[in-house]
Protein backbone atom coordinates (compact mmCIF):
# COMPACT_ATOMS: atom_id res chain seq x y z
CA UNK A 1 0.00 0.00 0.00
CA UNK A 2 1.23 3.49 -0.84
CA UNK A 3 1.85 5.85 2.06
CA UNK A 4 -0.74 8.45 1.10
CA UNK A 5 -3.49 5.82 0.78
CA UNK A 6 -3.24 5.25 4.53
CA UNK A 7 -4.79 8.68 5.12
CA UNK A 8 -8.00 7.55 3.46
CA UNK A 9 -8.21 3.99 4.82
CA UNK A 10 -11.24 3.30 7.02
CA UNK A 11 -12.13 6.48 8.85
CA UNK A 12 -8.54 7.61 9.36
CA UNK A 13 -9.05 11.08 7.94
CA UNK A 14 -12.11 11.68 10.11
CA UNK A 15 -10.15 10.48 13.13
CA UNK A 16 -7.36 12.96 12.34
CA UNK A 17 -9.95 15.74 12.15
CA UNK A 18 -11.44 14.49 15.43
CA UNK A 19 -7.96 14.69 16.97
CA UNK A 20 -7.55 18.17 15.57
CA UNK A 21 -10.83 19.17 17.21
CA UNK A 22 -9.50 17.95 20.58
CA UNK A 23 -6.38 20.08 20.01
CA UNK A 24 -8.46 23.13 19.09
CA UNK A 25 -10.93 22.63 21.95
CA UNK A 26 -8.22 22.42 24.63
CA UNK A 27 -6.35 25.40 23.13
CA UNK A 28 -9.39 27.64 22.71
CA UNK A 29 -10.77 27.08 26.21
CA UNK A 30 -7.32 27.59 27.74
CA UNK A 31 -6.60 30.70 25.68
CA UNK A 32 -9.99 32.25 26.53
CA UNK A 33 -9.57 31.58 30.27
CA UNK A 34 -5.96 32.80 30.16
CA UNK A 35 -7.03 36.08 28.56
CA UNK A 36 -9.60 36.86 31.23
CA UNK A 37 -7.44 35.78 34.18
CA UNK A 38 -4.29 37.25 32.61
CA UNK A 39 -5.78 40.75 32.53
CA UNK A 40 -6.38 40.58 36.29
CA UNK A 41 -2.91 39.16 36.85
CA UNK A 42 -1.39 41.93 34.75
CA UNK A 43 -3.26 44.53 36.82
CA UNK A 44 -2.03 42.87 40.02
CA UNK A 45 1.53 42.91 38.71
CA UNK A 46 1.31 46.68 38.34
CA UNK A 47 0.05 47.30 41.86
CA UNK A 48 2.23 49.28 44.25
CA UNK A 49 1.87 46.65 46.98
CA UNK A 50 5.19 44.81 47.07
CA UNK A 51 3.77 41.61 48.57
CA UNK A 52 1.22 41.25 45.74
CA UNK A 53 3.93 41.90 43.16
CA UNK A 54 6.24 39.32 44.76
CA UNK A 55 3.49 36.68 44.75
CA UNK A 56 2.72 37.37 41.08
CA UNK A 57 6.40 37.31 40.18
CA UNK A 58 6.97 33.95 41.93
CA UNK A 59 3.92 32.50 40.20
CA UNK A 60 5.21 33.64 36.80
CA UNK A 61 8.74 32.34 37.43
CA UNK A 62 7.44 29.02 38.75
CA UNK A 63 5.31 28.41 35.66
CA UNK A 64 8.10 29.51 33.33
CA UNK A 65 10.73 27.31 34.94
CA UNK A 66 8.55 24.18 35.14
CA UNK A 67 8.35 22.33 31.82
CA UNK A 68 4.72 22.03 30.70
CA UNK A 69 5.06 18.26 30.70
CA UNK A 70 5.97 18.25 34.40
CA UNK A 71 2.97 20.49 35.16
CA UNK A 72 0.71 18.09 33.24
CA UNK A 73 2.00 15.12 35.26
CA UNK A 74 1.61 17.03 38.53
CA UNK A 75 -2.01 17.89 37.80
CA UNK A 76 -3.03 14.59 36.19
CA UNK A 77 -1.27 12.17 38.57
CA UNK A 78 -0.20 14.34 41.52
CA UNK A 79 -3.63 15.66 42.45
CA UNK A 80 -5.10 12.15 42.69
CA UNK A 81 -2.29 11.08 44.99
CA UNK A 82 -2.63 14.15 47.20
CA UNK A 83 -6.40 14.52 47.35
CA UNK A 84 -8.09 11.53 45.74
CA UNK A 85 -9.66 13.90 43.22
CA UNK A 86 -9.52 12.11 39.86
CA UNK A 87 -9.36 14.65 37.02
CA UNK A 88 -9.76 13.56 33.41
CA UNK A 89 -6.86 14.12 31.02
CA UNK A 90 -8.63 16.89 29.17
CA UNK A 91 -9.60 18.81 32.32
CA UNK A 92 -6.01 18.47 33.58
CA UNK A 93 -4.76 19.79 30.25
CA UNK A 94 -7.07 22.83 30.37
CA UNK A 95 -5.97 23.56 33.96
CA UNK A 96 -2.27 23.39 33.08
CA UNK A 97 -2.56 25.43 29.90
CA UNK A 98 -4.68 28.02 31.68
CA UNK A 99 -2.20 28.27 34.56
CA UNK A 100 0.63 28.69 32.05
CA UNK A 101 -1.31 31.00 29.70
CA UNK A 102 -2.50 33.22 32.55
CA UNK A 103 1.05 33.74 33.77
CA UNK A 104 2.31 34.61 30.31
CA UNK A 105 -0.69 36.80 29.46
CA UNK A 106 -0.34 38.62 32.79
CA UNK A 107 3.27 39.40 32.02
CA UNK A 108 2.39 40.59 28.52
CA UNK A 109 -0.38 42.85 29.90
CA UNK A 110 2.02 44.25 32.50
CA UNK A 111 4.69 44.82 29.86
CA UNK A 112 2.25 46.52 27.48
CA UNK A 113 1.02 49.00 30.10
CA UNK A 114 4.54 49.61 31.42
CA UNK A 115 5.76 50.43 27.95
CA UNK A 116 3.36 53.36 27.61
CA UNK A 117 5.58 56.33 28.58
CA UNK A 118 4.83 57.98 31.92
CA UNK A 119 4.27 61.38 30.32
CA UNK A 120 1.23 59.93 28.53
CA UNK A 121 -0.45 59.33 31.90
CA UNK A 122 0.56 62.77 33.14
CA UNK A 123 -0.47 64.64 30.00
CA UNK A 124 -3.85 62.89 29.99
CA UNK A 125 -4.41 63.93 33.61
CA UNK A 126 -3.32 67.46 32.79
CA UNK A 127 -6.04 67.54 30.16
CA UNK A 128 -8.54 66.99 32.94
CA UNK A 129 -9.43 63.37 32.26
CA UNK A 130 -10.45 61.33 35.28
CA UNK A 131 -8.73 58.01 36.00
CA UNK A 132 -11.20 56.05 33.87
CA UNK A 133 -10.80 58.50 31.03
CA UNK A 134 -7.02 58.30 31.15
CA UNK A 135 -7.12 54.54 30.65
CA UNK A 136 -10.06 54.45 28.25
CA UNK A 137 -8.93 57.14 25.82
CA UNK A 138 -5.16 57.39 26.18
CA UNK A 139 -3.42 54.39 27.73
CA UNK A 140 -5.56 51.45 26.60
CA UNK A 141 -5.38 52.17 22.85
CA UNK A 142 -1.58 52.38 23.05
CA UNK A 143 -1.18 49.31 25.25
CA UNK A 144 -3.50 47.16 23.14
CA UNK A 145 -1.52 47.72 19.96
CA UNK A 146 1.57 46.33 21.71
CA UNK A 147 -0.41 43.57 23.38
CA UNK A 148 -2.36 42.00 20.51
CA UNK A 149 0.52 40.70 18.35
CA UNK A 150 2.16 39.26 21.47
CA UNK A 151 -1.06 37.55 22.56
CA UNK A 152 -1.49 35.96 19.15
CA UNK A 153 2.08 34.76 19.33
CA UNK A 154 1.35 33.19 22.71
CA UNK A 155 -1.82 31.56 21.32
CA UNK A 156 0.03 29.80 18.50
CA UNK A 157 2.64 28.64 21.02
CA UNK A 158 -0.12 27.23 23.22
CA UNK A 159 -1.78 25.44 20.29
CA UNK A 160 1.49 23.73 19.37
CA UNK A 161 2.32 22.78 22.95
CA UNK A 162 -0.96 20.87 23.33
CA UNK A 163 0.81 17.98 21.57
CA UNK A 164 2.10 17.06 25.05
CA UNK A 165 -1.37 16.08 26.27
CA UNK A 166 -1.13 12.66 24.63
CA UNK A 167 1.20 11.79 27.51
CA UNK A 168 -1.71 12.08 29.94
CA UNK A 169 -3.96 9.94 27.79
CA UNK A 170 -5.68 12.60 25.68
CA UNK A 171 -5.79 11.51 22.05
CA UNK A 172 -5.12 14.72 20.15
CA UNK A 173 -4.19 15.04 16.49
CA UNK A 174 -0.53 14.02 16.78
CA UNK A 175 -1.40 10.91 18.80
CA UNK A 176 -4.04 9.89 16.25
CA UNK A 177 -1.32 10.27 13.62
CA UNK A 178 1.04 7.96 15.53
CA UNK A 179 -1.77 5.42 15.92
CA UNK A 180 -2.45 5.48 12.18
CA UNK A 181 1.24 5.11 11.29
CA UNK A 182 1.63 2.24 13.71
CA UNK A 183 -1.53 0.40 12.66
CA UNK A 184 -0.13 0.34 9.11
CA UNK A 185 3.54 -0.18 9.93
CA UNK A 186 3.65 -3.56 8.18
CA UNK A 187 1.48 -2.68 5.16
CA UNK A 188 2.70 0.85 4.49
CA UNK A 189 6.09 1.49 6.10
CA UNK A 190 6.41 4.91 4.43
CA UNK A 191 3.08 6.21 5.78
CA UNK A 192 4.84 8.33 8.42
CA UNK A 193 5.86 11.02 5.95
CA UNK A 194 2.31 11.39 4.63
CA UNK A 195 0.57 11.30 8.00
CA UNK A 196 2.98 13.80 9.57
CA UNK A 197 2.67 15.88 6.41
CA UNK A 198 -1.11 15.98 6.82
CA UNK A 199 -0.76 16.94 10.49
CA UNK A 200 1.72 19.68 9.62
CA UNK A 201 -0.83 21.02 7.18
CA UNK A 202 -3.58 20.94 9.81
CA UNK A 203 -1.49 22.86 12.36
CA UNK A 204 -0.56 25.26 9.60
CA UNK A 205 -4.21 25.92 8.73
CA UNK A 206 -4.96 26.88 12.33
CA UNK A 207 -1.80 28.80 13.17
CA UNK A 208 -1.08 30.58 9.90
CA UNK A 209 -4.23 32.77 9.85
CA UNK A 210 -3.35 33.79 13.41
CA UNK A 211 0.19 34.74 12.38
CA UNK A 212 -1.16 36.58 9.37
CA UNK A 213 -3.65 38.46 11.54
CA UNK A 214 -0.89 39.39 13.96
CA UNK A 215 1.34 40.65 11.14
CA UNK A 216 -1.53 42.68 9.72
CA UNK A 217 -2.22 44.29 13.09
CA UNK A 218 1.45 45.06 13.63
CA UNK A 219 1.59 46.74 10.22
CA UNK A 220 -1.58 48.71 10.85
CA UNK A 221 -0.32 50.11 14.15
CA UNK A 222 3.05 50.95 12.67
CA UNK A 223 1.38 53.22 10.13
CA UNK A 224 -0.55 55.12 12.80
CA UNK B 1 -12.77 53.87 41.53
CA UNK B 2 -12.16 51.50 38.67
CA UNK B 3 -8.82 50.36 39.99
CA UNK B 4 -10.19 49.96 43.48
CA UNK B 5 -12.75 47.48 42.26
CA UNK B 6 -10.05 45.56 40.40
CA UNK B 7 -8.09 45.36 43.64
CA UNK B 8 -11.14 43.97 45.37
CA UNK B 9 -11.57 41.33 42.69
CA UNK B 10 -7.93 40.34 42.98
CA UNK B 11 -8.29 40.07 46.74
CA UNK B 12 -11.34 37.88 46.27
CA UNK B 13 -9.51 35.65 43.79
CA UNK B 14 -6.49 35.27 46.08
CA UNK B 15 -8.79 34.44 48.99
CA UNK B 16 -10.52 31.83 46.88
CA UNK B 17 -7.17 30.36 45.80
CA UNK B 18 -5.99 30.11 49.42
CA UNK B 19 -9.28 28.51 50.43
CA UNK B 20 -8.99 26.01 47.58
CA UNK B 21 -5.45 25.02 48.43
CA UNK B 22 -6.40 24.65 52.10
CA UNK B 23 -9.29 22.44 51.08
CA UNK B 24 -6.91 20.42 48.94
CA UNK B 25 -4.50 19.99 51.86
CA UNK B 26 -7.17 18.95 54.30
CA UNK B 27 -8.49 16.62 51.64
CA UNK B 28 -5.25 14.65 51.72
CA UNK B 29 -5.73 13.86 55.41
CA UNK B 30 -8.95 12.01 54.82
CA UNK B 31 -8.77 11.01 51.19
CA UNK B 32 -11.04 8.08 51.97
CA UNK B 33 -13.98 10.41 51.66
CA UNK B 34 -13.27 10.80 47.98
CA UNK B 35 -13.51 7.13 47.15
CA UNK B 36 -16.26 5.51 49.12
CA UNK B 37 -14.71 4.63 52.43
CA UNK B 38 -11.60 2.89 51.14
CA UNK B 39 -8.17 4.23 52.05
CA UNK B 40 -6.73 3.22 48.72
CA UNK B 41 -6.98 4.53 45.21
CA UNK B 42 -7.55 1.12 43.66
CA UNK B 43 -10.85 -0.72 43.19
CA UNK B 44 -11.53 -4.28 44.31
CA UNK B 45 -13.26 -6.83 42.06
CA UNK B 46 -16.58 -6.18 43.84
CA UNK B 47 -16.27 -2.43 43.35
CA UNK B 48 -15.49 -2.91 39.65
CA UNK B 49 -18.49 -5.22 39.21
CA UNK B 50 -20.69 -2.79 41.08
CA UNK B 51 -19.64 0.10 38.83
CA UNK B 52 -20.30 -2.04 35.74
CA UNK B 53 -17.12 -0.88 34.01
CA UNK B 54 -13.44 -1.79 34.08
CA UNK B 55 -10.64 0.56 33.02
CA UNK B 56 -7.75 -1.24 31.33
CA UNK B 57 -4.65 0.59 30.11
CA UNK B 58 -3.31 -0.59 26.75
CA UNK B 59 -0.99 0.80 24.11
CA UNK B 60 -2.70 2.51 21.20
CA UNK B 61 0.33 2.53 18.89
CA UNK B 62 2.23 -0.71 19.46
CA UNK B 63 1.12 -3.00 16.68
CA UNK B 64 0.53 -5.99 17.10
CA UNK B 65 0.15 -5.84 20.92
CA UNK B 66 -2.12 -2.85 21.35
CA UNK B 67 -3.06 -0.51 18.52
CA UNK B 68 -5.99 1.27 16.92
CA UNK B 69 -6.90 0.00 13.47
CA UNK B 70 -7.99 2.08 10.47
CA UNK B 71 -11.58 2.02 11.68
CA UNK B 72 -10.66 3.44 15.07
CA UNK B 73 -11.09 0.10 16.90
CA UNK B 74 -8.56 -1.17 19.44
CA UNK B 75 -6.85 -4.40 18.32
CA UNK B 76 -3.93 -6.60 19.30
CA UNK B 77 -2.76 -9.40 21.56
CA UNK B 78 -3.21 -7.37 24.77
CA UNK B 79 -6.58 -5.98 23.67
CA UNK B 80 -7.90 -9.47 22.86
CA UNK B 81 -7.15 -10.47 26.46
CA UNK B 82 -8.62 -7.23 27.85
CA UNK B 83 -11.91 -7.95 26.08
CA UNK B 84 -12.02 -11.41 27.63
CA UNK B 85 -11.34 -10.03 31.14
CA UNK B 86 -14.24 -7.60 30.83
CA UNK B 87 -16.52 -10.33 29.48
CA UNK B 88 -15.66 -12.71 32.32
CA UNK B 89 -16.19 -10.00 34.93
CA UNK B 90 -19.48 -9.20 33.24
CA UNK B 91 -18.66 -5.51 32.93
CA UNK B 92 -18.21 -2.98 30.16
CA UNK B 93 -14.65 -2.49 28.89
CA UNK B 94 -13.10 0.97 28.88
CA UNK B 95 -9.70 0.95 27.16
CA UNK B 96 -7.34 3.76 28.15
CA UNK B 97 -4.43 4.68 25.90
CA UNK B 98 -1.19 4.63 27.92
CA UNK B 99 2.46 5.28 27.10
CA UNK B 100 5.48 3.20 28.07
CA UNK B 101 6.68 5.99 30.35
CA UNK B 102 3.46 6.44 32.37
CA UNK B 103 2.23 2.85 32.80
CA UNK B 104 3.34 2.65 36.45
CA UNK B 105 1.82 6.04 37.33
CA UNK B 106 -1.57 5.04 35.92
CA UNK B 107 -1.65 2.16 38.42
CA UNK B 108 -0.24 3.97 41.46
CA UNK B 109 -2.90 6.65 41.04
CA UNK B 110 -5.71 4.20 40.32
CA UNK B 111 -6.50 5.86 36.98
CA UNK B 112 -6.86 2.36 35.52
CA UNK B 113 -7.63 -0.98 37.18
CA UNK B 114 -5.25 -3.10 35.09
CA UNK B 115 -2.33 -2.38 32.79
CA UNK B 116 -2.15 -4.73 29.82
CA UNK B 117 0.43 -2.88 27.77
CA UNK B 118 3.14 -5.38 26.84
CA UNK B 119 4.43 -4.84 30.38
CA UNK B 120 7.72 -6.71 30.92
CA UNK B 121 8.13 -8.00 34.46
CA UNK B 122 11.20 -6.49 36.16
CA UNK B 123 12.27 -6.42 39.81
CA UNK B 124 12.31 -2.63 39.78
CA UNK B 125 8.72 -2.36 38.52
CA UNK B 126 7.53 -5.09 40.91
CA UNK B 127 8.36 -2.74 43.80
CA UNK B 128 5.74 -0.29 42.58
CA UNK B 129 3.02 -2.47 41.04
CA UNK B 130 1.79 -6.04 41.48
CA UNK B 131 2.27 -8.34 38.49
CA UNK B 132 -0.15 -11.20 37.88
CA UNK B 133 0.90 -14.43 36.14
CA UNK B 134 2.57 -13.93 32.75
CA UNK B 135 0.71 -14.43 29.47
CA UNK B 136 3.63 -13.97 27.09
CA UNK B 137 7.41 -14.24 27.01
CA UNK B 138 10.15 -12.64 24.96
CA UNK B 139 13.76 -13.60 24.43
CA UNK B 140 16.39 -12.77 21.83
CA UNK B 141 16.05 -13.80 18.20
CA UNK B 142 18.67 -13.93 15.46
CA UNK B 143 17.78 -13.11 11.85
CA UNK B 144 20.09 -13.91 8.95
CA UNK B 145 19.95 -14.12 5.12
CA UNK B 146 18.37 -17.22 3.58
CA UNK B 147 21.67 -17.96 1.82
CA UNK B 148 23.48 -18.54 5.11
CA UNK B 149 20.98 -19.07 7.91
CA UNK B 150 22.43 -19.06 11.41
CA UNK B 151 20.58 -21.65 13.48
CA UNK B 152 22.62 -21.75 16.68
CA UNK B 153 24.58 -19.20 18.66
CA UNK B 154 27.72 -21.35 18.30
CA UNK B 155 27.57 -20.87 14.52
CA UNK B 156 28.27 -17.19 15.13
CA UNK B 157 31.78 -17.83 16.41
CA UNK B 158 34.18 -15.69 14.38
CA UNK B 159 31.31 -14.13 12.44
CA UNK B 160 29.95 -10.60 12.40
CA UNK B 161 26.78 -10.09 14.41
CA UNK B 162 24.90 -6.80 14.15
CA UNK B 163 23.43 -5.44 17.40
CA UNK B 164 21.89 -2.17 18.55
CA UNK B 165 23.80 -0.39 21.34
CA UNK B 166 22.30 -0.68 24.80
CA UNK B 167 20.04 -3.63 24.00
CA UNK B 168 19.96 -6.93 25.87
CA UNK B 169 21.39 -8.57 22.72
CA UNK B 170 24.61 -6.54 22.97
CA UNK B 171 24.99 -7.46 26.63
CA UNK B 172 24.14 -11.13 26.12
CA UNK B 173 26.63 -11.77 23.30
CA UNK B 174 29.41 -9.76 24.95
CA UNK B 175 29.08 -11.85 28.10
CA UNK B 176 28.36 -15.29 26.69
CA UNK B 177 29.85 -15.43 23.20
CA UNK B 178 33.07 -13.39 23.23
CA UNK B 179 34.19 -15.07 19.98
CA UNK B 180 31.41 -13.34 18.07
CA UNK B 181 32.45 -10.09 16.46
CA UNK B 182 29.81 -7.44 17.23
CA UNK B 183 28.96 -4.68 14.76
CA UNK B 184 27.15 -1.98 16.77
CA UNK B 185 24.64 0.63 15.67
CA UNK B 186 22.65 3.33 17.45
CA UNK B 187 19.36 2.87 15.62
CA UNK B 188 17.25 -0.08 14.58
CA UNK B 189 16.87 1.13 10.99
CA UNK B 190 20.66 1.47 10.63
CA UNK B 191 21.08 -2.08 11.92
CA UNK B 192 18.52 -3.44 9.47
CA UNK B 193 20.13 -1.63 6.52
CA UNK B 194 23.50 -3.04 7.58
CA UNK B 195 22.04 -6.54 7.53
CA UNK B 196 20.54 -5.95 4.09
CA UNK B 197 23.85 -4.59 2.78
CA UNK B 198 25.73 -7.64 4.06
CA UNK B 199 27.80 -5.68 6.57
CA UNK B 200 27.17 -8.50 9.03
CA UNK B 201 26.24 -12.18 8.97
CA UNK B 202 23.22 -11.84 11.25
CA UNK B 203 21.31 -9.40 13.45
CA UNK B 204 20.06 -10.01 16.97
CA UNK B 205 17.49 -8.22 19.11
CA UNK B 206 14.11 -9.09 20.76
CA UNK B 207 12.56 -12.04 18.98
CA UNK B 208 9.19 -10.26 18.57
CA UNK B 209 11.03 -7.55 16.63
CA UNK B 210 13.11 -9.77 14.29
CA UNK B 211 10.21 -12.16 13.62
CA UNK B 212 7.98 -9.33 12.43
CA UNK B 213 10.79 -7.85 10.34
CA UNK B 214 11.65 -11.17 8.65
CA UNK B 215 7.98 -11.57 7.67
CA UNK B 216 8.12 -8.26 5.83
CA UNK B 217 11.51 -8.82 4.23
CA UNK B 218 11.70 -11.88 1.99
CA UNK B 219 15.18 -13.37 1.76
CA UNK B 220 15.73 -13.31 5.52
CA UNK B 221 14.91 -15.97 8.10
CA UNK B 222 14.88 -16.03 11.87
CA UNK B 223 17.15 -19.06 12.41
CA UNK B 224 17.17 -18.71 16.20
CA UNK B 225 13.75 -17.82 17.59
CA UNK B 226 14.50 -17.89 21.30
CA UNK B 227 17.84 -17.31 22.95
CA UNK B 228 19.18 -15.93 26.20
CA UNK B 229 17.26 -15.14 29.36
CA UNK B 230 13.49 -15.08 29.09
CA UNK B 231 11.55 -11.97 29.97
CA UNK B 232 7.92 -12.43 30.82
CA UNK B 233 5.03 -10.11 30.07
CA UNK B 234 2.19 -9.94 32.56
CA UNK B 235 -0.86 -7.87 33.53
CA UNK B 236 -0.23 -5.51 36.42
CA UNK B 237 -2.52 -4.04 39.08
CA UNK B 238 -2.09 -1.33 41.72
CA UNK B 239 0.23 -2.43 44.55
CA UNK B 240 -1.84 -4.10 47.23
CA UNK B 241 -4.93 -4.79 45.14
CA UNK B 242 -5.03 -8.46 46.13
CA UNK B 243 -8.64 -8.91 45.22
CA UNK B 244 -8.08 -8.08 41.56
CA UNK B 245 -4.65 -9.76 41.48
CA UNK B 246 -6.09 -13.06 42.71
CA UNK B 247 -8.98 -12.82 40.30
CA UNK B 248 -6.55 -12.26 37.40
CA UNK B 249 -4.33 -15.19 38.42
CA UNK B 250 -7.36 -17.48 38.63
CA UNK B 251 -8.54 -16.17 35.27
CA UNK B 252 -5.18 -16.87 33.60
CA UNK B 253 -5.02 -20.36 35.11
CA UNK B 254 -8.60 -21.04 34.08
CA UNK B 255 -8.02 -19.92 30.49
CA UNK B 256 -5.27 -22.56 30.05
CA UNK B 257 -7.98 -25.22 29.64
CA UNK B 258 -9.17 -23.70 26.39
CA UNK B 259 -5.64 -22.66 25.28
CA UNK B 260 -6.89 -19.07 25.19
CA UNK B 261 -3.55 -17.42 24.49
CA UNK B 262 -2.89 -19.74 21.55
CA UNK B 263 -6.19 -18.54 20.09
CA UNK B 264 -5.14 -14.97 20.93
CA UNK B 265 -1.87 -15.55 19.04
CA UNK B 266 -3.74 -16.89 15.99
CA UNK B 267 -6.11 -13.92 16.01
CA UNK B 268 -3.56 -11.14 16.45
CA UNK B 269 0.12 -12.13 16.18
CA UNK B 270 0.00 -14.78 13.43
CA UNK B 271 -0.55 -12.19 10.71
CA UNK B 272 2.62 -10.40 11.76
CA UNK B 273 4.92 -13.31 12.66
CA UNK B 274 3.68 -15.85 10.12
CA UNK B 275 2.74 -19.48 10.50
CA UNK B 276 6.26 -20.83 10.51
CA UNK B 277 7.08 -19.42 13.96
CA UNK B 278 6.87 -21.77 16.92
CA UNK B 279 4.10 -20.25 19.07
CA UNK B 280 5.58 -21.86 22.17
CA UNK B 281 8.47 -19.37 21.96
CA UNK B 282 6.09 -16.49 22.66
CA UNK B 283 2.86 -17.71 24.22
CA UNK B 284 2.54 -18.52 27.92
CA UNK B 285 -0.49 -20.58 28.92
CA UNK B 286 -1.81 -20.75 32.50
CA UNK B 287 1.04 -18.56 33.73
CA UNK B 288 3.50 -21.46 33.47
CA UNK B 289 6.89 -20.60 31.94
CA UNK B 290 9.07 -23.66 31.24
Amino acid sequence: MQGYEVLFQGNNFLRLLGGLWVTIRISLISIALSLVLGIFLGAAMRMKNKAVRAVCRSYLEFVRIMPQLVLLFIVFFGIVKATGLNLSGEVSAVIVFTVWGTAETGDLVRGAFDSVPKHQYESAQALGLDRFGVYRYVILPQAVRILIPNLINLSTRMIKTTAFVSLIGVTEVLKVGKQIIDANRYDAPDAALWVYGAIFFMYFIICFPLSLFSRKLAKKYKQN
Amino acid sequence: MKLLSIKKIIAAISAAAVALSLAACSGSDNKGSADAGSDNLYRTVDEIKESGKIDIGVFSDKNPFGYVDNNGEYQGYDVYFAKRIAADLGVELNLVSVEAANRVEYLTTGKVDIILANFTVTAERAEKVDFALPYMKVALGVVSPDSAVITSADDLSGKKLIVVKGTTAEQFFTENYPDTELVKFDEYNEAYSALQDGRGDAFSTDNTEVLAWAMQNPGFTVGIESLGSLDTIAPAVTKGNESLLNWLNDEIKGLAGEQFFHADYDATLAQVYGDTVDKENLVVEGGVVE
